[in-house]
C-alpha cells in the first residue's frame, strides 16, 4: 500500500529533479549552450500548459459527466492550431516585434500605449485565472486526499484546507525561484519552459499509461473496452448543438487568450518557426491525451462504488485496483498538470502586475527620481515576487470561499469565459486598423462585467456573493437582468449563455465604440504595425548563430565606447563565462551588462534599441524610436551648445589673438616707421651740416664750389619741407580727418594740370595720352586728384629706367566708373617689392632717388577717401598702376 | 703713398661732403654708391679704410661688414659705420657685424676727420 508519506516524498523529489532541470536549462540557456532548449519539441511540449489538473483529472470527471462534450475543450485548440494557425503566427510576430511582455501588454501596445486598457486587460485576467489557480490548488488536495482515504495507516487524515495551504506556499516559492530569477526585458525563462516541457511528457505518459491499464488491464482488450463504452451511460448522452458550438468557441479563444498560453506562445516563443511544428504536434498531443478518457471515465463509473468522485478516477481506478506504482505516476501526472500552469500563470500574471499597476505606481510615487537611481531593477523584481504571491494567495482564497466543492470542468470553464473577453480587443488589434483605444476599453469593460454577473459571483454558488433573490428574481427585481437568464433567454446552459451575453456584447462596444471614436496618432501608428505586421517587420529570426551576434554588439560597442573600452568589457565578459577571447555568449545577463553599460553613453532607450536590433532582429518599437529621438535631441542640443561656447571661445581667442598680432605689428610699425623718419630726416641734414661746415671753414674755396655746395644745402632743405609735408598729409589721410571739397571738373584738365606741375623733376619722360577720350567729367576732390597724377608723374620720372622713357596715360569711362592707367616703359618695380609699393618708405630702392617713398602711400590714401582705388597692375612690360575712380553723380 | 679712404654710401651729396673733407686731409678718397657689388669693389681696391653706410641699395651694410669680416685679406680692415637710424639697435648690431666704430648722422666734418685718422692703422 502507498502510503501518504512515500508519496511526500516521491512529490519532494519530483520538485527537485524540476529544479535542477530548470537550473541546468537556465545555466546552459546564459552560457549560450542551449541550442537544444530552442527546439520546436519543446516549444510545442511548453504549449502543453493548456492541459492542467482540470484536462488531467477533470476531462474524466467531464465524461463522466456529460459524455463526449469534454472533446470541445480539445477540439478548439485544435481548431485554432489547424484553422488559425495564421493568427497566431501574427500574434507572435507582433509579440516579437514589438517585444510584448504579456496579453495585457499587446493590448495596451495596439491601443496607443494605454495603461488604462493595461490595468483593465492585468485585472480582467488575475480574476479570471484565480478560479484557474483554485483548481490546480484543488485538485492536488483532492489527490492527497484519494491517497490519504486509500491508506488504512493514516489515522488522522491531513486536513484539505492546510494541504492546499501548503500546496499553495510550495508553488509560489517554485515560481518565484524561477520566474522572477533575473529580468530579461524580453521575459524569457528557458528554465522554467524546459520544466514545463518535462512536466508536459510526465503528464502525457502517466496518462496513457493509466489508459494503457484500464484497457488492457482491466477492460480486458480494446474490444471489451468498446463493448463496456456501448454500454454505458456515455454512448446515450445526447450532446445539444449549441453547447458544442458555445464551447467549442470558448475553449478556442481561452487557448489564445488565456494569460499564460499567451506567455509560453508568444512570449517564450524563440522562433517563429516552432509554430509551424506546433500547428501539428501540438493537436497530437491533445489527441493523445484525451484518447483513454472516455475509457477511464467507463471503467471508473463500473467499477468504483458508486458515489466516488469521477474527477478523480485517473487516481483512484489504479489505487482501487491495487497499482500503487501507477497511482503514484497518476499522482506525478495530476501534479505535474497543476504546477506547471500555476508556475506559468503565476509568472504571466506577476508580470502584468508589475509592469501594468505596480511599476507605475511605485515611479508615479518616486517622482520619476527612481529611474535615475538604478533601483528599478529590485524594485521590479520585488513587485514581480509579491505578485506571484498575491496570485496564489488569491487563488487559494477563492478555494476557501468556493468551498472546493464545485466540479473541475465547472471552475474551469469559469475562467475560460472571463479570459475570453479578450478575443474582441485582440483580434481586432491584429485585424482592424479602425478598432481604437476607446472602443477596446467598452468592449472589455462590457463583457467582463457580463461576465462578472452571469458566470463569476454566481460560481460561488447562492448567497456567497450573490444573494438568491438575485439569482432568481434578477437584479433589482428585473426579471430580464437574471444573471442565468439575461434579457429572457432561459433554458440555455449557463456557460454558453454567459459567453453567448458577454462576448456579443464585448464585440459590440468595441465594434461600434471604435467607430464613433477617434484613435490618437499613436494609435493610428500602432494600429498600422500590428494589422500590417508582416509588411513592417522582417521574418522574425532565431537566437541561434549567436557569434556572428556578438560579433556586431562589440562592433556597434566599439562605435560608442571607443575600442579599447568595448574589447575590455568584452573579453572581461567572455572570460566570466570561461571563455577565451572577446566574443562572450550573449546571454541575457550580458546584454543586460551591455546594454547598462552601453546606456552610460547613449541613454537607455537608445542602447536597448539597439542590442535588440541585433539581438532579437526585432524591429525597434514606435515607443524606442521616440525615447531614442528624444535622447538624440536632448544630446544634439547639448552638443550644439557645446559647440557654440567653443565656436565663441574659439572666436574669442581669435579675435584676442588677432589684436594682440595687431599691437604688436603697430607696434614694430611706429619703431619701424621712427627709425625710417629718423633716416629721412637725418640724410638731408647731414648733407646740409656737412656743407655748411665747409663753407663756414673753408676759405679757399672757389666761387663755384661755393654757389654748388650752398645750392645742396638749399636743395635738402626743401627736400626736408617736403618730407615733413608729406608726413603730415599722409597723417591727415590716415586718420581720416582729411576735408576733400568735391566739385565738377573734367579728367583732360586735371592731367593737364598735373603734367605741367610735375614740371622736369629726374629725367625727361615723354608722356603719351589720348585726349580724345579724356573727356569725362569728374566730380571729386580736384587738387587731391592732381596730386595723385602728379605723384604717379613724377614717380615715372624718376624710376622709369628705359634708354628713352616713356609714359602712357589711358583713360577709359566705363558703366559707373573711371579708370586711368600710367604705364611707362622702364623695368617696372620687382616682383618682392610689388606687394610693399604702396607702404609707406618703401622707397623701391633706387638709387638717388629723392622722395622718402611716402608717393605712393599718399596716393593710395587719397584715392580711397574718394571712393576709388589705386593698384599695380603686374606683368605689364614697365611699371604700370591702374587708379579707378567712382563716376561723377548727376 | 697715401692711404687710402673707400666710402660706401648712397647719398650723393653726403659722398661729396665726405670726399671733399678726407681729401683735403690728405687721403685717397675712393667711392661706391650700391650693396649689390660693395664687397667685390672692396676686394678690388683693397682700402686702407672702410666707411660704410647702413641703408644701400641692394644690400645693407651689415651684411657687407659680415662678409669682410670672414674674408681672410679684409677681416682685420677697420671699418667705420654711419647709420642715419640712430637707434641702439643699429648700433648693436654694428658692433656684433664686426665695425670698429659707428658715427650717426649727421655728424660734424671734424668728428669725421677726427675718427678716421684715429682708425687708420699706421
Amino acid at each position: 500500500m502507498a502510503t501518504l508519506n512515500i508519496l511526500i516524498v516521491v512529490c519532494v523529489l519530483y520538485v527537485a529533479f524540476l529544479f535542477a532541470v530548470a537550473f541546468g536549462a537556465d545555466r546552459a540557456a546564459r552560457q549560450g549552450r542551449g541550442a537544444w532548449l530552442r527546439s520546436p519539441v519543446i516549444y510545442t511540449l511548453s504549449l502543453s500548459i493548456y492541459c492542467t489538473a482540470w484536462t488531467f483529472y477533470g476531462a474524466v470527471g467531464f465524461a463522466a459527466r456529460s459524455g463526449l462534450e469534454y472533446l470541445t475543450i480539445y477540439l478548439g485548440p485544435t481548431l485554432v492550431m489547424i484553422g488559425w494557425w495564421w493568427t497566431l503566427r501574427k500574434m507572435v510576430r507582433v509579440g516579437r516585434s514589438q517585444r510584448i511582455t504579456s496579453i495585457a501588454d499587446l493590448i495596451s501596445s495596439r491601443y496607443g500605449k494605454s495603461n488604462l486598457l493595461a490595468v483593465c486587460v492585468t485585472l480582467i485576467a488575475v480574476i479570471g485565472t484565480t478560479p484557474y489557480i483554485a483548481l490546480q490548488l484543488q485538485s492536488v488536495t483532492l489527490s492527497f486526499e484519494a491517497f490519504a482515504q486509500a491508506d488504512p495507516s493514516q489515522v488522522n487524515a491531513p486536513n484539505p484546507q492546510s494541504t492546499a495551504l501548503w500546496v499553495a506556499f510550495g508553488l509560489a516559492l517554485f515560481t518565484i525561484l524561477f520566474g522572477t530569477r533575473n529580468l530579461d526585458a524580453n521575459e524569457r525563462h528557458h528554465g522554467v519552459v524546459m520544466a514545463i516541457a518535462l512536466e508536459a511528457v510526465v503528464k502525457l505518459f502517466a496518462l496513457l499509461a493509466v489508459g494503457v491499464f484500464v484497457v488492457w488491464g482491466l477492460a480486458g482488450g480494446i474490444e471489451q473496452t468498446f463493448a463496456r463504452i456501448d454500454a454505458s451511460n456515455i454512448a446515450r448522452w445526447d450532446v445539444p448543438g449549441s453547447r458544442w458550438v458555445g464551447l467549442t468557441l470558448l475553449s478556442a479563444a481561452a487557448f489564445i487568450c488565456l494569460p499564460r498560453m499567451f506567455q509560453v506562445m508568444v512570449v517564450e516563443n524563440e522562433d517563429e518557426g516552432h509554430l509551424r511544428t506546433a500547428s501539428w504536434a501540438f493537436p497530437v498531443y491533445l489527441m493523445m491525451i484525451s484518447l483513454f478518457v472516455v475509457p477511464i471515465a467507463v471503467l471508473g463509473l463500473d467499477l468504483l462504488p458508486q458515489g466516488s468522485n469521477p474527477d478523480l478516477f485517473v487516481l483512484t481506478l489504479p489505487l482501487h485496483e491495487g497499482q500503487d506504482g501507477l497511482a503514484i505516476l497518476s499522482f506525478l501526472g495530476g501534479f505535474s498538470s497543476a504546477t506547471s500552469m500555476v508556475i506559468v500563470a503565476s509568472i504571466a500574471l506577476s508580470t502584468m502586475v508589475s509592469n501594468h499597476i505596480v511599476m507605475p505606481i511605485w515611479l508615479w510615487s518616486t517622482g520619476g527620481t527612481a529611474i535615475m537611481s538604478g533601483d528599478v531593477r529590485h524594485v521590479a523584481l520585488l513587485a514581480r515576487r509579491l505578485s506571484i504571491a498575491g496570485i496564489l494567495f488569491l487563488g487559494y482564497l477563492y478555494y476557501q470561499i468556493s468551498g472546493g466543492g464545485t466540479a473541475l470542468a465547472a471552475i474551469g470553464l469559469v475562467s475560460f469565459a472571463g479570459v475570453a473577453q479578450f478575443l474582441p480587443a485582440l483580434m481586432g488589434g491584429l485585424f482592424w486598423r479602425g478598432g481604437n483605444r476607446v472602443g477596446a476599453v467598452s468592449g472589455l469593460g462590457v463583457g467582463f462585467f457580463l461576465w462578472l454577473y452571469c458566470l463569476f459571483l454566481p460560481s460561488f454558488g447562492p448567497n456567497v456573493l450573490l444573494p438568491q433573490s438575485v439569482m432568481d428574481l434578477g437584479l433589482f427585481g428585473v426579471s430580464w437582468l437574471r444573471p442565468e437568464a439575461m434579457f429572457g433567454a432561459e433554458g440555455l446552459n449557463r456557460v454558453v449563455h454567459a459567453v453567448m451575453w458577454s462576448l456579443s456584447f464585448n464585440t459590440m462596444a468595441y465594434v461600434l465604440v471604435s467607430m464613433i471614436s477617434f484613435p490618437e496618432p499613436l494609435e493610428r501608428l500602432q494600429g498600422a504595425q500590428f494589422v500590417n505586421v508582416f509588411q513592417h517587420s522582417a521574418t522574425a529570426g532565431s537566437w541561434s548563430g549567436s557569434m556572428a551576434r556578438s560579433e556586431d554588439l562589440l562592433i556597434m560597442s566599439q562605435r560608442i565606447l571607443g575600442a579599447k573600452e568595448a574589447q575590455a568589457f568584452f573579453a572581461q565578459a567572455a572570460s566570466e563565462q570561461g571563455l577565451v577571447g572577446y566574443l562572450p555568449e550573449p546571454t541575457p545577463d550580458f546584454l543586460l551588462q551591455l546594454e547598462r553599460e552601453l546606456s552610460g553613453s547613449v541613454g537607455v532607450a537608445t542602447a536597448h534599441a539597439m542590442i535588440s536590433q541585433i539581438v532579437g532582429g526585432a524591429a525597434v518599437s514606435v515607443e524606442d524610436l521616440l525615447a531614442v529621438a528624444n535622447e538624440a535631441a536632448q544630446i544634439m542640443e547639448y552638443s550644439s551648445k557645446l559647440e557654440a561656447k567653443t565656436e565663441e571661445q574659439t572666436r574669442t581667442a581669435r579675435q584676442l589673438r588677432e589684436a594682440n598680432e595687431k599691437l604688436t605689428q603697430l607696434s614694430q610699425q611706429k619703431d619701424e616707421f621712427l627709425s625710417q623718419i629718423s633716416h629721412e630726416l637725418r640724410t638731408p641734414m647731414t648733407s646740409i651740416r656737412a656743407f655748411s661746415e665747409i663753407l663756414r671753414d673753408a676759405d679757399e674755396l672757389d666761387a663755384d664750389k661755393q654757389t654748388h655746395y650752398a645750392s645742396i644745402i638749399h636743395d635738402e632743405t626743401i627736400r626736408l619741407t617736403r618730407l615733413l609735408n608729406d608726413l603730415l598729409d599722409l597723417s591727415v589721410l590716415e586718420n581720416g580727418q582729411v576735408e576733400l571739397s568735391r566739385q565738377e571738373g573734367q579728367l583732360i584738365d586735371l592731367l593737364d594740370r598735373a603734367e605741367s606741375a610735375a614740371g622736369d623733376v629726374g629725367h625727361n619722360i615723354t608722356i603719351q595720352r589720348s585726349r580724345e577720350v579724356e573727356e569725362i567729367t569728374v566730380y571729386s576732390d580736384l587738387d587731391r586728384l592732381v596730386q595723385v597724377f602728379i605723384n604717379l608723374i613724377s614717380n615715372a620720372r624718376k624710376y622709369c629706367d628705359a634708354e628713352s622713357p616713356v609714359l602712357s596715360i589711358k583713360a577709359a569711362d566705363q558703366d559707373d566708373k573711371i579708370t586711368l592707367d600710367f604705364h611707362d616703359n622702364g623695368s617696372g618695380i620687382a616682383v618682392d617689392q610689388q606687394a610693399v609699393a604702396f607702404e609707406k618708405f618703401s622707397r623701391i630702392g633706387q638709387t638717388g632717388a629723392d622722395g622718402a617713398g611716402l608717393g605712393l602711400a599718399i596716393c593710395r590714401e587719397v584715392m580711397l577717401r574718394l571712393g576709388g582705388s589705386i593698384s599695380y597692375l603686374p606683368g605689364q612690360n614697365g611699371a604700370a598702376f591702374r587708379l579707378v575712380l567712382p563716376k561723377a553723380e548727376t | 703713398m697715401s692711404k687710402q679712404v673707400l666710402v660706401i654710401e648712397d647719398e650723393q651729396n653726403i659722398i661729396e661732403a665726405i670726399s671733399f673733407i678726407l681729401a683735403r686731409d690728405g687721403w685717397d678718397v675712393k667711392t661706391h654708391s650700391n650693396g649689390h657689388d660693395a664687397v667685390d669693389v672692396v676686394r678690388v681696391r683693397n682700402p686702407d679704410l672702410i666707411i660704410l653706410d647702413v641703408m644701400l641699395p641692394g644690400k645693407s651694410g651689415f651684411d657687407i661688414l659680415s662678409e669682410l669680416r670672414q674674408d681672410a685679406q679684409m677681416a682685420h680692415t677697420p671699418v667705420l659705420m654711419l647709420t642715419a637710424r640712430g637707434q641702439k639697435k643699429d648700433r648693436e648690431m654694428a658692433e656684433r657685424a664686426g665695425a670698429n666704430k659707428f658715427m650717426t648722422k649727421p655728424f660734424s666734418n671734424a668728428e669725421v676727420l677726427e675718427t678716421v685718422r684715429a682708425m687708420m692703422p699706421s
